[in-house]
């Protein structure tokens, strides 16, 4: 390790891989640390709090695919929306009311979908890609806006009946039932997440990341590895979809299309992509800036987004993290 | 404060406890669209509640203030809206809630407000079935019904065939249903139907198919500004008005705001709605010549502002009534009495029953008036009308 | 039989209209895009841009429509430069993802930016007369402005074409296309080239933007709302060659009118569908090559 420079040994500690030490380090406690005491602590912020939670869980999903393995999409929001709708048709219409059957249900949905779509388009790439997986994106919202008797069209669908879970708390109207229960569900996505990074599989999806040719030259499945990842991916993001149904009671159209595609890929880029926890330092500082600012400023909000998208870009690739690496780095240097 | 603040969130009924406590300023929370790219109907909103505030603020019990506090939905988000609805009640503890310009917005925070007991006014979202889903919400704005319905019966006493054109969204069904509705009672034959997609640009292929069909008239509702614009210029370049086969739909297409920038395609289009501000009522006078002085001489107030300020009025009805003292189901039952002669778009009131609008609907027709296109009443078409679905076919 | 070829007729027509607007607004994507591999979301912003400069100058000068139109080219391809140079530049080595996201950030600014100038409300057009209306055509009538669309977008058409095959110029752009190390190697100033060739697709944008803002309105929202058409036609067109745009163009032109006039109960599926279909028969495109 030593022969490294400071900040790549540093970013190689923090995005895993399969030579890295797989034990969880400290740092990575102090999100869930600061997620329960944001809980006694802003007891009025919860509802904003089980949002940032919710998209941390998406982003998380995201990065899986684009930080991890390479792939581009302006889609994602297809498994997050069918998720939503899985749940919400449940719950509404179907009176399927178990909020973790609603969870379970999203979930296959959405990762078959993902097995399939994935199995169809990642044999492109680039520009084709984006183009395929934005299409898939809004033929779901199409599909959604037409099938009015099941879905509400854009009227949104009310009317979504979410049992207690387990059958002891009641979603309540402030909001802590949905808080704890998106933070238990985001906390198994992060575990189960983490698992896959530190294993062969997460080694195997960097090198197909960093040269597919040669991945494929020593032997290994790239498309099928590819396809595994996407699915699994997908079938965060719609459990995530399926918590924004539950915690809400309610799925509008919003949750399909190029929009809410694009905003997450600002969330994970602000954040930091590759290194699991730009997916929660992103939707955490972009949510809590959205509700503070745009409030304040609704027309440079727009502005602002955009000019810390293109200053991102060009000056700090690696997200806030990568700026916090940069910093802990010139810190460390005198002394090593 | 003699009221222990644990002991209010055990009886979840905060408006009660925060009107206990201080009987002097009340607080309504305002949900509307201030950013992102549907910012302009939100922004009329904001016009209409912000100019009855400014006029009528001090017409108030003594001592009684109003604290507004205004949220931004960011647009079509229920999930957005349903969250600051939520930290508006628990934290900001307001007595009332007003606004949203979308109906998905509105049915989302409607559920809320069934559990925390705050009286919620719609000052736009216009789905048939909101008011069903909870017995704090009331509306003063409109359905599409009301004005497809009449405008269908209307139709069908002076044309035989219609081609109905509208967009492909919940609100397009809504108008198409409640029109093909109205003109089939009359008796009239409706010789076909297209839905057309929200993304698109180019309506020629649909206008060709429906001249191509001859009708004796074309019966659209699309969002208005561009959408509609753009049909109605596809209409004119095709020669449709030369053909013989008229313009008519629910005001939505021509909305006083939007009209301006229309231009002049959409001369003699024949609409049906609640609002004009070309309307020759004294109280709408009144009315358009404060929003010009405040806004600016060349803007018109569209349905929106209108929708907005009756739902300030009301409020402020239900807070005079109740001498500042407001309880959430005292307030309701006022709301249900709710009656005003005076607002700038006629007589309203609210349905005692279903907690809607009722209000006039009026015949109009674009024309050029002092340089300027307008909305022109031409007769009143249903007078003190119920919201048509609700009447005829209850809960969708 | 005859409704049955009038039909045709008018459909025809409307699809070679709107096949020829789709063309104009999409084809300087396709240029930057393939001979700079720059994926330029932003495209919308330089069409947006156009539309305004013609839509502005219509309401505020006495300047003729062709002279208008002129403006919202230059200005826009001289507007562009200024942006090349200092922003665009420093991602042409950058990964697609960079460049998407740095696109996306130009977007948001440029709707907050004509938001602030130009309010919500969609620009009016104000056309002279001799454009509006309609226009007698083989013993048809068709509407005068589509007319003057298909005449104008058609001689820009074979201007691009001559400019690229048969010009030095041209000649040095797909050379650099095709291979840009060699083509840097024979002494070609591949730099000055990307310039002007960004200038060029910005200023078709720019020209397109404002040909179709008579029918496709000009608003803060525009480059947001028309990105998912100028990707398809580019995708399914195949980046770096001219044809294969103008190819997908006039194939969706034709196939969405057509669709929509018989059968219109399909909506706004086809046209999605169709290019997942074509993309998955041809990934790189119709005339794309394989790099």
């Amino acid at each position: 390790m030593s022969a490294l420079p400071p900040a790549a040994a540093g970013s190689a500690a923090h995005t895993g891989g399969y030579v890295a030490d797989p034990r969880i380090r400290w740092q990575e406690w102090l999100p869930w640390v600061l997620a329960v005491a944001a809980f006694f602590g802003a007891p009025d912020y919860l509802s904003l709090g089980a949002r940032i939670l919710i998209f941390i869980l998406f982003a998380l999903s995201l990065d899986l695919i684009l930080g991890y393995a390479g792939i581009i999409t302006l889609g994602h929001s297809a498994f997050f929306g069918v998720g939503a709708y899985v749940a919400g048709i449940l719950g509404a219409k179907l009176g399927v009311t178990d909020p973790l059957v609603q969870l379970a249900a999203a979930a296959a949905a959405a990762g078959v979908l993902g097995v399939v779509t994935g199995a169809i388009i990642l044999r492109t790439t680039g520009l084709t890609l984006l183009m395929l997986t934005l299409a898939i994106t809004l033929v779901f919202l199409e599909i959604a806006n037409k099938a009015t008797s099941i879905t509400g069209g854009a009227d949104g669908l009310a009317g979504v009946v979410v049992a207690p879970v387990l059958g002891l708390f009641r979603f309540d109207l402030y909001g802590k039932t949905a808080y704890l229960y998106s933070l238990a569900v985001l906390f198994v996505g992060w575990w189960l997440v983490r698992r896959l990074i530190y294993s062969p599989f997460g080694a195997s999806l960097t090198g197909i990341r960093e040269n597919a040719v040669r991945m494929h030259a020593v032997g290994a499945p790239v498309y099928a590895r590819m396809v595994a990842v996407y699915a699994i991916s997908a079938t965060l993001a719609g459990i995530a979809g399926a918590l924004l149904t539950q915690t809400h009671q309610f799925v509008g159209l919003n949750v399909l299309g190029l929009e809410p595609s694009g905003e997450l890929l600002i969330m994970l880029i602000l954040g930091g992509v590759g290194r699991i926890y730009g997916a929660f330092v992103g939707p955490f500082v972009y949510l809590i800036a959205q509700d503070y600012l745009a409030k304040q400023f609704p027309e440079y909000w727009y502005f602002g987004i955009g000019l810390i998208l293109v200053l991102v870009v060009l000056f700090a690739r690696g997200g806030i993290l990568g700026i916090v690496d940069a910093a802990l780095a010139r810190l460390r240097r005198p002394s090593a | 404060m003699q009221i222990k603040p644990a002991a209010c969130l055990a009886a979840l009924a905060l408006a009660v406890c925060a009107g206990a406590a201080s009987a002097q300023t009340i607080k309504i929370g305002v949900i509307s669209t201030y950013s992102g790219p549907l910012a302009a109907q939100g922004d009329q909103l904001d016009k209409g509640f912000k100019l009855y505030l400014k006029l009528n603020g001090d017409k108030l019990p003594a001592g009684v203030k109003i604290e507004p506090i205004f949220r931004d939905d960011t647009g079509p988000n229920p999930d957005v809206a349903k969250r600051l609805a939520q930290e508006l009640i628990v934290r900001d503890k307001v007595q009332f809630l007003v606004g949203t310009v979308w109906t998905p917005n509105a049915a989302a925070i409607a559920p809320l407000t069934k559990e925390a007991k705050v009286p919620f006014i719609s000052a736009n979202a216009a789905g048939v079935n909101i008011p069903y889903l909870s017995p704090y919400f009331a509306r003063v704005s409109f359905t599409l019904w009301q004005s497809a319905y009449p405008l269908g019966q209307w139709a069908a006493k002076k044309y035989k065939r219609v081609y109905t054109a509208v967009s492909d969204f919940a609100p397009g069904h809504e108008a198409e249903e409640g029109f093909i509705t109205g003109f089939k009672s009359g008796g009239g034959e409706i010789v076909g139907s297209v839905r057309i997609p929200l993304a698109n640009p180019d309506f020629v292929p649909y206008m060709q198919r429906i001249k191509d069909a001859k009708p004796d008239a074309l019966f659209a509702f699309n969002p208005a500004g561009k959408q509609a614009t753009a049909m109605m210029k596809t209409y004119s370049d095709l020669g449709l008005a030369k053909d013989g086969i008229k313009y008519i739909g629910t005001g939505d297409i021509t909305t006083d705001e939007e009209l301006q920038g229309m231009g002049d395609v959409a001369l003699g289009v024949i609409t049906a709605h609640h609002y004009s501000a070309a309307a020759e009522r004294p109280a709408n006078k009144a009315f358009v010549a404060a929003y010009k002085k405040e806004y600016g001489e060349n803007l018109f107030p569209g349905f929106m502002v209108v929708g907005a300020w009756d739902a300030m009025d009301a409020i402020f009805h239900a807070i005079r009534e109740q001498k500042g003292k407001v309880d959430p189901d005292r307030t309701m039952a006022l709301l249900r009495q709710y009656k005003n002669p005076n607002s700038p778009r006629g007589p309203i009131a609210l349905d005692p029953d279903t907690r809607d609008i009722v209000q006039n609907e009026y015949l109009r027709e674009v024309r050029r008036v002092g340089g300027a296109l307008a909305n022109v009443e031409l007769e009143t078409l249903a007078t003190m009308i119920k919201d048509p679905f609700k009447e005829l076919k209850g809960k969708k | 039989m005859e409704a049955f070829l009038s039909s045709l007729v008018s459909v025809a027509f409307h699809g070679l209209a709107y096949g020829m607007i789709l063309y104009v607004i999409s084809v300087g994507l396709a240029v930057t895009m393939g001979l700079m591999g720059f994926a330029n979301l932003a495209h919308g912003v330089f069409a947006m841009a156009g539309g305004y400069i013609l839509t502005s100058s219509l309401q505020h000068t006495s300047i003729p429509f062709p002279a208008a139109l002129a403006l919202a080219f230059f200005a826009v391809a001289a507007g562009s430069v200024v942006l090349e140079r200092t922003l665009y530049a420093r991602l042409y080595g950058a990964g697609e993802l960079e460049q998407v996201l740095f696109t996306i950030g130009l977007i948001f600014m440029a709707v907050a930016v004509a938001r602030l100038i130009f309010g919500t409300l969609q620009a009016p057009v104000m056309l002279p007369d001799y454009i509006r209306g309609q226009y007698p055509l083989f013993g048809r009538e068709f509407p005068t402005y589509r007319v003057f669309l298909i005449a104008v977008s058609g001689a820009m058409i074979a201007a691009l074409w001559f400019g690229v095959e048969r010009t030095r110029w041209g000649a040095m752009v797909r050379a650099a296309v095709d291979n840009r190390p060699m083509a840097q190697s024979v002494g070609i100033n591949t730099r000055r080239l990307f310039t002007l060739t960004f200038a060029l697709g910005s200023g078709l944008a720019g020209l397109g933007g404002a040909l179709g803002a008579e029918i496709v309105a000009v608003q803060p929202t525009y480059p947001l709302e028309q990105l998912v058409f100028y990707l398809i036609v580019v995708a399914v067109g195949g980046q770096g060659s001219l044809r294969g745009p103008l190819v997908a163009a006039l194939l969706i032109g034709f196939s969405d009118t057509a669709l929509k006039y018989w059968l219109p109960q399909f909506g706004a599926f086809f046209i999605y569908v169709a290019t997942i279909a074509l993309l998955l028969w041809r990934p790189m495109g119709l005339f794309g090559r394989r790099v």
